[in-house]
């Protein structure tokens, strides 16, 4: 790659892994970076101010849990003053209605929280975190009262997406402008809980028909963006619109990639923010060349006529799945390991739906395995 | 699908933002995990909203500024407006 890269618009700035949560589906690796190699408040302010000289347009605050941060309202101000459109991605655990108008006074654009489940028996069982679904109803309020914008995000699994209809209904109840359905993806931790949160073909086939009525009867009230599940799929997604072309990813100790999980492709080698310069990164880091564009490709991709626009999907899974990140996603229907996500999905679910109804089942009863994040 | 009236005062709400984008060249409209590339004739109309004018003192404002006749004007920013109604990042004051 000899072009220089279109400069990127969004970066997501992980400023923690501490999370009072432990959800099973959490994305975060298995190695979670400790509080004392945390990038420092004047750190991250300088990130950000060289984000924005970039062209970094978003900033999205996120986690872990990034009120864990008692110096966030700081990193908000510097998100600010850098220019860039800051958005607090949060569980809302740790918020107080006087923190909240503070971060509301110092700028902060929007806010995304993040909701375990459509009532208080299955968010905070699968939170791990008793009184968390009530508490987020009182954030939720605060947030109107202030009148912030406010997204809610759903991550949906074998035991809440028969439940959309609800999701749908709590987000217009809390006032949200948009809601983010987002199937559950297995980076990180939540590889471990596979069997327990995978959905079957069915679910995931109503889940697309409910999503796209109730889009259409929601239009100019609530936003709506979902993540389908794609083990089921024909054809891959463009993994954060392409590799090295719209995003980055800084986490807790600085480290720049250029997807959340980036750090599961073991030959890659990632530049650290504290010591080189967020520019030099995103055009010179070999870890962010070596996916842009179609040149390291190999067939099918390489010449089939989507590979501009799915960009051959996602790299991480291709590593997972098919062994090599120039391989073809392997949810993509040329792809000689095609088969392979939707055999790994249907054997996932199969005990279950021998057992019974999926989904069906108590929430109490499932086996998750949680995480100790705090 | 979102109507806009002639006596409706549009706005753009909280946490959606015009502004320019140095980096690209032209101007953007920032809402909650959206970026909108705009033209010069959606950057004039968006710069109108102003939260005080309706949308025919808009028009009546963009026809004399650019010297076009105001249905065609308000035609072409009535369809853009109400889209952007849709996408919740232009609201009409209550
Ligand atoms: S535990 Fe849950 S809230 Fe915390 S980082 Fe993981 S997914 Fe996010
Ligand atoms: S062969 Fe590659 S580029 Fe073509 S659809 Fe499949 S993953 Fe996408």
């Amino acid at each position: 790659m000899s072009q220089i890269p279109p400069p990127p618009s969004a970066m997501l700035a992980e400023l923690t892994h501490r999370c009072p949560l432990s959800c099973p589906y959490c994305s975060n690796p298995l190695e979670l970076t400790a509080r004392e190699a945390e990038l420092s408040a004047p750190q991250w302010a300088e990130v950000f101010t060289q984000a924005g000289a970039l062209g970094v347009l978003q900033v999205h605050l996120s986690g872990g849990e990034p009120l864990a941060r008692r110096d966030l309202p700081d990193l908000v101000s510097a998100a600010v003053a850098a220019g860039l459109y800051t958005n607090l991605i949060t569980s809302g655990i740790g918020l107080t209605e006087a923190r909240l108008k503070d971060l509301a006074g110092r700028g902060l654009d929007h806010i995304q929280l993040s909701i375990q489940g459509p009532n208080a028996q299955i968010a905070d069982r699968v939170g791990g975190y008793k009184g968390g679904y009530d508490k987020k109803m009182e954030v939720a309020g605060w947030i109107a009262a202030e009148g912030i914008p406010l997204t809610v995000n759903a991550v949906m699994h074998r035991h809440n997406l028969d439940r959309l209809e609800e999701v749908f209904a709590l987000a217009l109840r809390l006032g949200a402008r948009r809601l983010e359905v987002a199937t559950v993806q297995f980076h990180g931790w939540a590889a471990r809980n596979k069997a327990a949160l995978m959905p079957t073909r069915a679910q995931v086939e109503a889940a697309n028909r409910s999503v796209a009525a109730a889009r259409e009867r929601l239009k100019g009230r609530l936003v709506i963006d979902y993540v389908p599940a794609d083990y089921y799929a024909r054809f891959p997604k463009p993994c954060m619109g392409g590799w090295g072309r719209v995003g980055l990813v800084v986490t807790p100790d600085g480290t720049v990639m250029p997807c959340h999980a980036a750090h599961t492709i073991p030959h890659l080698r990632f530049e650290n923010a504290k010591d080189t310069p967020l520019a030099q990164i995103w055009t010179g880091s070999p870890a962010f060349n070596a996916y842009r564009g179609t040149d390291w490709m190999r067939e099918p991709c390489r010449s089939c006529d989507r590979r501009e626009v799915d960009f051959g999907g996602c790299r991480c899974q291709a590593m997972a799945f098919a062994g090599a990140a120039e391989e073809a996603d392997p949810v993509c229907e040329k792809s000689p390991h095609h088969g392979v996500m939707a055999a790994m999905a249907e054997a996932s679910v199969a005990p279950e739906l021998e057992g019974g109804s999926p989904g069906g089942g108590a929430i109490d009863d499932v086996a998750f395995t949680y995480r100790d994040n705090a | 699908m979102s109507a806009l009236k002639d006596s409706d005062v549009p706005l753009l709400p909280r946490g959606v933002r015009l502004r320019e984008d140095a980096a690209r060249g032209g101007w953007v409209l920032l809402a909650p995990e959206r970026v909108l590339t705009l033209d010069p004739i959606a950057v004039a109309v968006l710069r109108e909203l102003d939260g005080e004018r309706d949308f025919a003192a808009i028009t009546a404002a963009l026809a004399a500024a650019y010297a076009a006749p105001q249905e065609v004007i308000a035609k072409d920013a009535r369809a853009f407006l109400e889209d952007l109604m849709d996408k919740r990042m232009v609201e009409v004051a209550p």
